[in-house]
This record gives C-alpha cells, structure tokens and sequence, in this order.
C-alpha cells in the first residue's frame, strides 16, 4: 500500500460517521483508516489497546485517561502491562512487546530503568528499537489561552527514533576512556526523510528543514544531510533547506515562526522537541507520536517520569490526554478524537484551568474534570439512541 | 596521576590570583584580526584600549593558513610562536576556507594550543531588549574531545558510526575549572549537564568527574540535570541556571541557545581557557558582505577582549571599558544596524571612548 494513503492527519477532515452508510464497522476500520500492516485488534467492535502506565506519574494520568474515555463512550479496553523497575528479569519487557505487536497500538509513560545488571540500556529505548518504530513526531503548536513569550508557533518535528546517539553503544577501551557510538544509516535516515515529506504533503507544509552538524561530523551527519537532500529532489513542490543545529537553536529563542517542518536525528530531535515544549509553556502539554511500519506507540512529548510530582495531585494531565487524542486519530474513531480534542483545547484556552507548571493553581483532577464536563456538554446535544451508537 | 597534580596546581597558579606578573608593567598580547570584518573590530578595539591606558602591547599576526612540507594547509609557524610566548590571544573572526587540504582553522587552534575549556558569560544587556530580560549564565564546555573527536568511519556501504570519546583527565580538569571559575567570579552554583540515562558510561564518567570535583569545592553548591530538561528550563526560566559545565556536543549547543536569549552571537564573549595560556575570540562570523564599510559591531570582541583583561587579573581596565560598552549601548544613539540602529562602527566606538575617557 503507498506511504501516502496510510498517513492520517490529526486536524485532517473529521468526518461525521453518523451518517456515515458504506458498509460495517469492521471493513471500515481495515480499509479506510488502519495505518498499519498488521490488523489492529478489534474485538465486537471494541479495539484493545495496550497500556504501559510507566513510573512516577505514569499510572495516574493512565487513570485520568480511562476515565475521559469512558465519559466520551470510547470503544477501547486497555491491556495493561506493569514494568517492576526492581525486577532482573525481562519477563515483563518480553510481555509488552508480544502485547504490542497482537494490538498494534499502545499508549505508555516513561519507564524508569534501574541500572540492574551492567550494559543495561534503557527499557524505553529497547522497546523503540524492538518494534522498529523509527520515526517520533511531535506537532508544537501554541495555544492561544497561554500565556508565553513567543505566538503563533506551529511545527512538525520528526525525529529519528531508534538509532543516531541512541544506539547505546559503549565500550570503555582503557582505563579512564570511554567511547560511545553514534550510528546513522542511509536506509533509516531515507524512510524517515521520506515519512517527513509525505507527512508535509499531506498537512499542507510548504518547508522543510534538516537540522544537523555535517560541518563537524561529516561523515555520519554528512551522510544523513546528503540523504535528506536526496529525497526532497522527489518532492518538488515543498521547500527543502537545511541548518546547523547551534544555529537553529539561536533561531528558535528568537523566531521560532521561521520553522515549518524539521527532520532530524536522535539527539537534536530532544534538544530541539524540549525546547519547542518549553517555548509553547512547559512539559505538561504536547504529545509525541512514536510510529514505525507496523506499530504505533502514543506518549507524553517530553518523555519525563515525573518523580518529583507523582502522587501529588499536581502533574499536568493535558500531555497524556493529548496522547490519548492521537490514539484515537490513529484508530480511525475521529468522532471520539474530536470530541475529546475539543474538550481539551476549550479547557485551556477558554476555561484557562492551569496546574502550577502553567502558573495556576487548578489540580490534576480539576483540569481532568473540566474535561469530562466539556464532553458532556457536547454529548448532550448529541442523539446517542439507535444504530449511531458510540460512532 | 603526577601528570594531573601538575596541571591542577599550573591551572591554580594561572587562575587564581597569582598573576601577579601580569599587573605589573607592560605585557604583550597576540592579536589575531581575522578575515572578512575583523581588521576593523580588531582596530576598534585597539583603540578602546588606548583610549582607556590599558597596559598592553599588541602583537598581530595573521593565521591565515600555508601549505606544509606535507602539502596540508596549516598554521603559519610564526603564529604558534607568538601565542606560545604570549600566553595570551585575542581572536577575531575566521574563515575557514572550503576544499579539500584545509582543516578547520579553530579546530587546530584548539588543538595546538590545547584549550580544553571554552567559556561563553551570556548576561542579558541593557538596552539592547531581548524577550528574555534576566538572563545571567555562564556556559563552560569541554573543547577537546567529546562528540568532536572527528574519528569517523563507514562500516559498510550506507552505514556510518561517529565515535565520541569522554576521556577521566579531561572531564576533571574541565570539572575543577568549572568550581574554580565559579568561585574567582562570585558564583553560587555549578549545573553538570549531561545525558547519562542514555549515554551511561560516557556521559556516567563525566558526571563522576563532576561530583567529584564538587566534593572538593563545597562551597560551591552543585546540581546535576539532564539536557532535555536544562533547554526545557532554559526557555521558559532562564534565571535558574548559573554555571553550566559540559561536554563537547552539548556546550556547543547550548551555548548558542543561551547566546540566542541575550541578542545573538554579535554580543556574546567568549574565551578558551588552555593549559598553558588563554584565547579570546568572537564568535560571529566574518560577514564579508559588510567587510570594509564602516558597519561592524564590535561589541562581542571587545567584550570578549574584557574577558581577557580579567584573566589577565586587570579588574578595574575591564570594569571600565565594560561600564563604557554598556552605557553606549543603553543610550541607544550610535547603535549599529546588527543592533537596530544607524550608527557606524567608528561611531560606537568614538563614543565608548568618549565615556572612558569621561570618568
């Protein structure tokens, strides 16, 4: 199946499926709206979804995020899976996976990785490399209702996901030196280039730009520029340039309007996703999209734990209900992604319900209640009786 | 071991406040003009100089580079010579030119002279509005290894590993400079900045250099973040962080970011600290299309030049040029066109020196 047709967009037409009359459910689902090349499991009309609630603040805001869903009549059940940061073994690791791969999706937090036994990588990173999900996208987008220095910012950052600084390849020579691999290949830095391109031409970008540091290291960011290059030849109508990463992060504190769409390797990718999250307001807000050729994971943008704030009631649970909202643009339940979406977004910029790391002083639970409230406004104007039920 | 003890102690006996020698009399500077606008700043500054009775000779010498017997371009031998008897350089913009043959010129500089820190004060100025207003940190990032190392190779066809080397002696010495330059510029706070949760050994050896050199220095209060969350921080709060101390990758990137808050290369100082001596630099480019006209802002050499004096332990030569500079600045009526302003560059320049030479 072309890339093309498989690439949905999360503002792309929401369509009414009331009135919707080509066929049942299920063909519907596999035809139209399944991104991936495995089924996705949908059961009596009910998809499961795996979920990885993760550490720190994890489980909480995987609660918040069941209860949305259930005010909003979301036909998903989640599989949960809990990872025993204490455990040696890998019995949970390989359970998620096989989770993953029969669902095709998943929602998580960030798994925190004790250092158990030596060579120990990070079970977030493993999890992204065994499912080969190589590309993670972030829409940074600012809202209206928050206060920040800098407006009207809307960027497409696509980063590459499993290999780059994060190959975790290290090796201590001698005493005292450690070397540590950064590996790029053509075949990842082409499709991910690709996907980026694909992904403007769906959205309506008109730029792109490739972030790196091929002045210093030419050879590996050399090879990654030259591929990125190489593929915009195929894409004529968008606008190709490319900036160095020092650069580029000048550009972003003093006009990050300039930017449209951004490729870039592993480590930029963070650089660049935290710093776009910190300039729209802060880490609680923007969801990242980890997509591969058969899978999809949805998490929280800036990938935090969020130790320091767990239990306490004052986490902001607008990232991973943002999360939840791409999931459900995945699934092809757009109603449900609207009208959550929706919900959201009137909770920030009309209701202004902020949690402390927004300046306010609403509660976790405040914001997800307003939430709720705001669906249920919309739900009771809707006709919820009949053969349209839950669509 | 020995080795490390003698270039703690040389490093105290530089920073510290036995550069006696320095005070007294006449001492002889390198001075590097540089390509494209640097002749002008360079000038500009020399005259701020003069105009202030700073006790200074300066010797200027060009880097431009010159096949070697082994056909690579390099840098002139008289050069290296000056800097090596000197100790002391102050640097303009340079050009690397393109081709094959030609290694990047401040790589070998780096290299020759064996900078290992490279230190960039961005403070917020007044007078020239930023949407940032308080920012005041000092970025200190390792200059020699690191993602830097430029040892790359392909595995196979389409397949490319770069290796970065964090090495235990360089990660210390960078560290306790880290405490030593907080603690000779008022500073409470020490910031490692690293990605161990990824990158665990080498990112792991440097933080371990850190803390230890942090339990030396417990007068200085000591943090550690990962680098997601200082640029996170950075954006929204940038009065959180004091002295950052890191690798090579993410210096340079951060430097720039906070270079970005306060206005932009064209104000930042900038200065790489070595073993055995010290350089100075702007770190704009050369903009060969303003080269020559009278338009350049010479700000970030000069401020970069009072960087220098302080090394060079001359506090009220540089409290003084420095007080000029950003009065000038303040007033805003000879600011030049990077700055917003009309003005010329021997405008600015005439007006700093009208003011030093006021008090």
């Amino acid at each position: 199946m072309s890339t093309s047709i498989l690439f949905r967009t999360l503002s792309g037409q929401i369509k009414n499926l009331g009135h919707r009359n080509t066929g049942c459910v299920w063909t519907l689902t596999r035809n139209a709206h399944n991104k991936s090349n495995s089924p996705l499991a949908q059961y009596g009309g009910r998809f499961t979804v795996t979920m990885l609630p993760g550490d720190g603040i994890g489980p909480e805001m995987m609660n918040y995020v069941k209860e949305v869903y259930r005010y909003a009549g979301v036909p998903v059940d989640f599989e949960e899976i809990r990872f025993d940061p204490n455990s040696e073994s890998e019995i949970d690791f390989f359970d998620a996976i096989t989770s993953i791969k029969r669902n095709g999706v998943a929602i998580k937090g960030n798994i925190e990785t004790r250092e158990n036994r030596p060579g120990q990588i990070s079970r977030n990173v493993e999890l992204r490399n065994e499912l080969d999900l190589f590309t993670y996208i972030m829409h940074c987008k600012s809202f209206p209702g928050i206060q920040t220095r800098h407006k009207d910012i809307d960027i497409f950052l696509i980063r590459q996901n499993t290999e780059g600084e994060y190959a975790m390849l290290e090796h201590e020579n001698a005493p005292g030196v450690v070397e540590s691999l950064k590996i790029v290949t053509r075949a990842n830095s082409e499709r991910l280039a690709r996907y980026a391109f694909d992904l403007a031409v769906k959205e309506g970008r008109k730029k792109v730009t490739t972030v790196h540091k091929a002045n210093i290291m030419k050879v590996s960011d050399g090879l990654f520029l030259e591929t990125c290059t190489a593929v915009a030849k195929e894409y004529p109508n968008i606008e190709h340039n490319n900036m160095i990463i020092d650069n580029c992060c000048m550009q972003m504190v003093a006009k990050p309007q300039q930017f449209d769409v951004m490729i870039m390797t592993n480590l930029y990718g963070n650089i660049l996703s935290n710093l776009a999250c910190g300039l729209i307001g802060g880490p609680g807000l923007l969801s990242g999209r980890n997509m591969g050729p058969k899978y999809a994971v949805f998490e929280p943008g800036t990938r935090n734990t969020g130790q320091s704030i767990a239990g306490k009631n004052i986490a902001n649970p607008i990232a991973m209900l943002n999360a939840s909202v791409d999931l459900l643009d995945h699934l092809g339940l757009d109603h449900h992604a609207q009208l959550i979406g929706s919900a959201i977004t009137k909770t920030i910029n009309e209701d202004h319900i902020f949690t402390p790391d927004l300046h306010g002083q609403a509660t976790s639970i405040d914001v997800v209640q307003n939430v709720i409230r705001n669906i249920q406004y919309e739900t009771k104007a809707k006709n919820w009786g009949g053969s349209h039920m839950g669509r | 071991m020995a080795a490390t003890r003698r270039t703690t102690s040389l490093l105290k006996s530089l920073i510290g406040s036995q550069l006696r020698h320095y005070s007294e009399g006449v001492c002889t500077v390198t001075l590097i003009p540089g390509d494209g606008i640097g002749p002008e700043i360079s000038a500009a500054v020399q005259k701020i100089f003069t105009v202030a009775h700073v006790p200074i000779e300066w010797e200027v010498v060009s880097v431009t580079p010159v096949k070697g017997p082994d056909g690579k371009f390099g840098i002139p031998q008289a050069a290296i010579d000056s800097v090596n008897k000197n100790t002391i350089g102050l640097k303009g913009p340079l050009m690397t030119p393109v081709g094959k043959g030609h290694r990047s010129l401040n790589l070998a500089l780096r290299k020759e002279f064996n900078l290992y820190a490279n230190v960039r004060p961005c403070k917020s100025i007044e007078g020239y509005k930023t949407l940032y207003d308080d920012v005041d940190v000092v970025t200190i990032r390792e200059n020699t290894e690191g993602e830097y190392s430029g040892i790359e190779h392909e595995i196979v066809d389409g397949v490319v590993q770069s290796i970065k080397l964090i090495t235990e002696g360089a990660s210390r010495r960078v560290a306790e400079f880290a405490f030593d330059y907080a603690r000779n510029n008022g500073r409470q706070k020490v910031t490692a900045v690293h990605k161990a949760n990824i990158m665990r050994m080498s990112d792991g050896l440097f933080l371990r250099c850190c803390r230890e050199a942090a339990e030396k220095n417990p007068d200085i209060r000591f943090e550690e973040r990962y680098l997601d969350t200082v640029c996170l921080n950075m954006v929204q709060d940038p009065g959180m962080y004091d002295v950052l101390v890191m690798p090579n990758l993410y210096g340079d990137i951060l430097s720039d970011l906070c270079a970005g808050l306060v206005g932009g290369l064209g104000l930042t100082p900038s200065g790489n600290i070595g073993t055995q001596g010290a350089i100075f630099e702007s770190v704009h480019g050369t903009a060969p299309d303003i080269a020559g006209q009278d338009k350049a802002n010479p700000t970030a050499l000069l401020l970069s030049a009072v960087m220098m004096l302080r090394y060079m332990n001359l506090p009220e030569h540089a409290a003084k040029i420095e007080r000029a500079c950003y009065a000038t600045i303040k007033e805003g009526k000879y600011l030049t066109a990077d700055l917003g302003g009309k003005g010329k560059c021997s405008e600015y320049t005439d007006e700093i020196c009208q003011k030093i030479a006021a008090e």
